[in-house]
């Protein structure tokens, strides 16, 4: 028995998705975009796959792009925001524990002369509504759904209002006689939901966001699918050369089956994702209130509140212990986990998350559970932990401090 | 020397060392990795009784985050941070507390 508890970065590959995927290898292989009859059954394909997702998302199919990935679809939503709002400024507005992705986004933008806000976040990783009152100049704002790190649930309806009610032209929601309102009107909202899409209800209409980008294979889908969702009326203009694919949002012959597949894997976890969520909470409940006894100097970190975190992962820090040893000595036992600790990354510099929460950056561990995952195996992790932190920390001298 | 030194063995710390004459014990740590530097900081303040001030010397950026948070969780009160004058890292301060 080898728990792979890390699905939070991936997760295996769907039975819809694979299904769908043989499927539609065969059915949707030829050009979409053409008039032949081989090329309306893909037609057909990409249409229904785009109004699956547009229905699970609260959004429009007309909204919705299909993208090589959720990075991808991130960067278009930044960088076309803030290339469509110019007029309006050139400040983007991001959270501290915002996905890499989003924030090398707003490194190019800075470095391109543009200005860019970070908002903090509490011991929680969670942020103040309050602190995105948008200054002038602002063109964007941009808040994750849910931590990707600690699993937090972001307050992004709250967030959203926030930037209806202070218009960063300090005139609040009066329009300014003769103003021009698309460059005045209220910041448009990015959220980042490759965490939450597949994993807890997430609707788009309801978050208030202005585009929303997830990714399909963090939740069973095939990889090289992600989503960028544009509401309409959204100032957006592509930052990459014209192409007329995927309403010119994304250029490139678009991946047929593979979209077809994420489709039917998002529409498959709308379904059963409820039940899951009740089960994969209780093996984070178990996790979380059985770590402490059982590690000396353990930091279980994020939300304590079940309704305020994500429902499948769960992360925690042990004082004096090497994070990439602690690693090795779990894929020892067959465990498959992650770190946010510097020493397993490729930069050797902390986690972001970890360090804009305050919270010990070292011997980090995130357990995040999915389809499939079993109390057997939360049991499994929690009968191997204490032995291999407490080799891990006796090896560099961090034993019984 | 990796704890227990004196301020004296380390010019900058001792340039440093509490204004009001409080002692200061100083844990070299720098060139270390994480979460060495903290290991240190931990068998230093181990013999020590409360009311002493540590000050952990440190280049690794993971000890910006964790010498606080280590001060959270064992319950030791955090001084602050101040920059070496000779850019080779940072140096933090710990008060020994009883517990």
């Amino acid at each position: 028995m080898a728990p792979y508890l890390d699905h939070a970065s991936t997760a295996p590959l769907h039975p819809v998705a694979r299904e769908a995927l043989l499927a539609a290898l065969d059915e949707g292989w030829a050009d979409p975009a053409r008039l032949y009859r081989q090329a309306r059954r893909a037609r057909l394909l990409l249409d229904a796959a785009r109004e699956t997702v547009a229905a699970a998302l609260g959004a429009r199919p007309d909204e919705v792009s299909f993208t090589a990935s959720g990075t991808q679809a991130a960067h278009l939503a930044v960088s076309g925001s803030l290339l469509g709002r110019s007029r309006a400024g050139n400040g983007l507005l991001v959270s501290a524990v915002e996905h890499s992705c989003v924030l090398h986004a707003a490194e190019r933008h800075e470095a391109a002369g543009g200005t860019v806000v970070q908002v903090p976040v509490d011991h929680l990783g969670r942020v103040t509504p309050a602190d995105y009152s948008p200054g002038p100049g602002t063109a964007l704002a941009s808040l994750q759904h849910a931590n990707h790190e600690v699993g937090t649930i972001q307050p992004v309806a709250a967030v959203a209002a926030v930037l209806r009610d202070h218009r960063p032209d300090g005139v609040g929601s009066t329009d300014r006689p003769g103003g021009d309102e698309k460059h005045t009107g209220p910041v448009p909202l990015h959220v980042d939901a490759a965490m939450s899409v597949g994993r807890i209800p997430v609707d788009r209409r309801a978050l208030g966001a202005d585009l929303l980008t997830a990714s399909a294979h963090k939740f069973g889908g095939p990889a090289g699918v992600g989503f960028l969702v544009v509401r309409t009326g959204t100032r957006w203009r592509s930052p990459l050369p014209a192409d007329d694919r995927e309403g010119g949002r994304v250029p490139g012959f678009v991946n047929l089956p593979a979209v077809v597949a994420a489709a039917a894997t998002l529409h498959a976890r709308t379904t059963e994702m409820a039940a899951e969520a009740r089960e994969l909470t209780a093996l984070v409940e178990l996790v979380r209130a059985r770590v402490p006894a059982l590690v000396p100097d353990i930091d279980v970190l994020g939300d304590p509140d079940p309704t305020g975190r994500l429902p499948h992962l769960v992360t925690f820090s042990c004082l004096y212990v090497d994070g990439e040893a602690l690693l090795r000595e779990l894929d020892q036992a067959g465990i498959a986990v992650n770190s946010g600790s510097s020493c397993t990354s490729s930069t050797l510099a902390p986690s972001h998350v970890l360090v804009a929460m305050g919270a010990l950056t070292h011997g980090n561990v995130r357990v995040s559970f999915g389809r499939g995952s079993t109390r057997a195996d939360a049991e499994r992790l929690l009968a191997v932990l204490p032995a291999a932190v407490e080799r891990v920390r006796a090896a560099t001298g961090g034993a019984a401090l | 020397m990796t704890a227990g030194a004196t301020p004296g063995d380390h010019p900058e710390a001792a340039n440093a060392a509490g204004r009001d004459g409080t002692p200061v014990v100083v844990v070299e740590a720098r060139g270390r990795p994480c979460p060495i530097p903290i290991i240190e900081l931990a068998r230093a303040a181990r013999d020590l009784g409360a009311g002493t001030v540590l000050e952990v010397l440190a280049d690794d950026p993971a000890a910006a985050t964790d010498v606080p948070a280590w001060c959270r969780l064992r319950g030791q009160d955090y001084l602050g941070a101040r920059a070496l004058p000779d850019g080779s890292g940072t140096a933090y301060r710990v008060l020994r507390t009883a517990t």
